[in-house]
């Protein structure tokens, strides 16, 4: 091989010194959307191991197939309306939402906490509260990804079936309006238990508890209440329970008919009571979740 | 290394009368610190303060009273903008085992305001520089301490800053890794042209590698001078000889003549030690004292093995300094 002579000699050294870098530096806001896109993807394995792409997937997966049948069978059977209302079918899947929320909500918070990786984080341009919110933000996403996917795919399928337009879309935005609220309570709470423990297994554990637990309890109290017939302490015993909560609230203003027994959701009144509940969870999780952040400083 | 000289002459941090008092007790006392470009060594026993040193010059903590610069910015106000330029190197681990090393320092690049390109490309040109090569694609989980010191000296330098603070670096390390390690904190100013603070309770590594050592015992300044000025304040001349048949003990033979002759001579560090009999160690007040150490050997007939230069080691320097406040606390 010969060279072209012209060249002069210089252009044949590599340079491998070191080279200062001169180019921009995006600072905080930049850093705090870096951090946000990171844990989106890593709440579904995306940038991560092989290993930890399978559940996240499967339970997606395990989400939209129900959604996939009812329009399917929507469009063969040539029905009316939809076997399921948009607001219901996170009710109906709420397990799925559960196990998935206990699965991801420790991997984004537990892994810098056990790790002691948060010193190189508050040493940099990000804070504290650019740390909480990124996360927050990531791990509600994540979850309104998988609640909203399926009600998506509903909606879809009810306009291919030719089913009434308005009636549809008022659903269909009512069903995101209830899963972005699910979203953003759900993220919360299950952030708030996995980042009290740096363990991830107790923070898995942690998160199925506070679901199944309180749903369980508050579900066997409701049915002795309306058994022993008294539905006005079935409407208040909700408020004790996450899916329950988002129930009464999609209750009282989102249309949808309540999975409370005897139906005997929250009107508008009590409804109140209940976003504000809602809304006072949401921001308490991120208020001890900067708390939590305070201690593990560097 | 443009950079190191539009830094001669600027100081990288300042701190007057520094203080941070916690309820039950003080940290930093009044601390006032003055430290140019170059490797720096902060060195003090551990509690002694280094690391709210390291929170209160990264802005993460506020001093209780007095105050600090770091590259010319307040700590109490721009604490965003001295972390953008300032690297740290935490002391105890803080990496996630399941990431490779590329993947983490690219993180913690873009944490740092690059953009993704460039923290790619940053990231790759870092992790050579601090020595990992094929296994910067493998887990973290699976290197050795030497290399995760080196992934977290590497997210330290990715976004080239103009200072880093390193924490205890040489901690955990072997005696080799700890030479090599102690290399590349000396590279980091030599070539890369950033400056350096490095903590450490070890003062004998730092003589190699500090330009500047200040020691801090209990929140409080002991001492700060350039690094020659602790080991070469005076000469000390490693003197040794041979034996002949009508001196035996031939270091003896010079030894009594030289103290006659009345030059100063020191028991070292070596003392004690196997051969250390046979090695004098002379203070030198000039140039006259090489010429009588050769004539005394000459004229007692004895070879002269080796006659070097031998700098104070820092820890004989300040254990003279020790004692001279437990001296000063028992006058009082």
């Amino acid at each position: 091989m010969s060279t072209p002579t012209s060249q002069p000699a210089q252009t044949q050294i590599h340079n491998i010194g070191y080279r200062n870098y001169d180019g921009e530096r995006l600072g905080r806001a930049y850093a705090r959307r870096s951090l946000f896109s990171q844990s989106l993807r890593g709440s579904f394995g995306l940038g991560r191991s092989a290993k930890s792409k399978v559940l996240p997937m499967i339970l997606f997966a395990v989400m939209c197939v129900p959604a996939a049948i009812m329009v399917a069978v929507a469009v063969a059977t040539k029905a009316n309306d939809l076997p399921l209302e948009y607001t219901r079918y996170a009710i109906f899947t709420q397990a799925v939402i559960g196990l998935y929320l206990a699965a991801q909500a420790p991997q984004a918070v537990s892994r810098d906490l056990r790790f002691k990786s948060i010193p190189l984080y508050f040493s940099r341009p990000i804070e504290r509260v650019d740390y909480v919110l990124a996360k927050y933000a990531a791990m509600a996403s994540a979850l309104f990804i998988l609640t909203a996917a399926p009600l998506l795919i509903l909606y879809i399928g009810s306009l291919l079936a030719k089913l009434d337009f308005a009636h549809q879309t008022k659903g269909f935005a009512q069903g995101l309006l209830s899963v972005a609220l699910l979203s953003l309570l759900f993220a919360g709470l299950g952030l708030v238990m996995a980042a009290l423990t740096p363990r991830r297994g107790f923070g898995v554990a942690a998160v199925i508890a506070l679901m199944t637990i309180t749903y369980g309890a508050v579900s066997t109290v409701q049915a002795i209440a309306f058994n022993q017939g008294s539905p006005g302490a079935v409407k208040w015993l909700g408020l004790f329970s996450p899916i329950t909560l988002i129930d009464g609230v999609q209750t009282a203003f989102l249309g949808a008919s309540s999975s409370y027994p005897g139906e005997a959701g929250p009107g508008a009144g009590p409804g109140v009571v209940y976003l504000l509940v809602v809304l006072g969870l949401i921001y308490g999780s991120y208020a001890v979740l900067m708390r939590r952040y305070r201690k593990v400083g560097l | 290394m443009a950079r190191a000289t539009t830094f001669e002459n600027v100081t990288v941090i300042v701190t007057e009368s520094l203080s941070k008092r916690f309820p039950r007790v003080t940290a930093l006392d009044r601390l006032s610190l003055d430290i140019g470009p170059g490797v720096t060594g902060l060195v003090g026993a551990n509690g002694a303060g280094k690391s709210t040193m390291i929170k209160i010059l990264l802005g993460l903590s506020p001093a209780t009273e007095g105050r600090a610069e770091v590259l010319g910015m307040d700590v109490a106000t721009s604490g965003a903008a001295i972390r953008e330029r300032v690297g740290y190197m935490p002391e105890h681990d803080c990496l996630p085992p399941d990431v490779s090393a590329t993947e983490f320092v690219v993180h913690m690049a873009r944490m740092s305001g690059l953009p993704p390109t460039a923290a790619r490309e940053r990231t790759a040109d870092t992790l050579r520089h601090v020595g990992l090569y094929e296994e910067r694609y493998r887990p973290i989980g699976g290197y050795s301490t030497g290399m995760k010191q080196r992934v977290k000296l590497a997210q330290a330098l990715v976004h080239d800053p103009q200072l880093v603070l390193l924490d205890e670096p040489t901690n955990g390390l072997d005696p080799v890794g700890r030479d090599e390690m102690l290399g590349l904190i000396r590279r980091i100013h030599t070539d890369f042209g950033i400056s350096v603070l490095v903590t450490s309770h070890l003062l004998g590594e730092l003589e190699r590698t500090c330009d500047h050592v200040v020691v801090i015992d209990g929140g409080k300044l002991l001492r700060s001078s350039s690094t020659s000025d602790f080991t070469q304040t005076t000469a000390t001349l490693a003197v040794e000889v041979t034996d002949s048949d009508t001196h035996p003990d031939g270091a003896q033979a010079v030894r009594d003549k030289l103290a006659a002759a009345g030059v100063t001579l020191h028991e070292g560090l070596e003392h004690g030690l196997p051969g250390a009999g046979h090695i004098l160690l002379v203070e030198a007040t000039g140039e006259e004292t090489y010429d009588l150490v050769r004539d005394t050997v000459a004229d007692l007939g004895l070879g002269l093995v080796r006659m070097e230069q031998r700098r104070h080691h820092i820890a004989e320097v300040f254990r003279s300094e020790a004692q001279d406040q437990k001296q000063e606390a028992n006058a009082l």
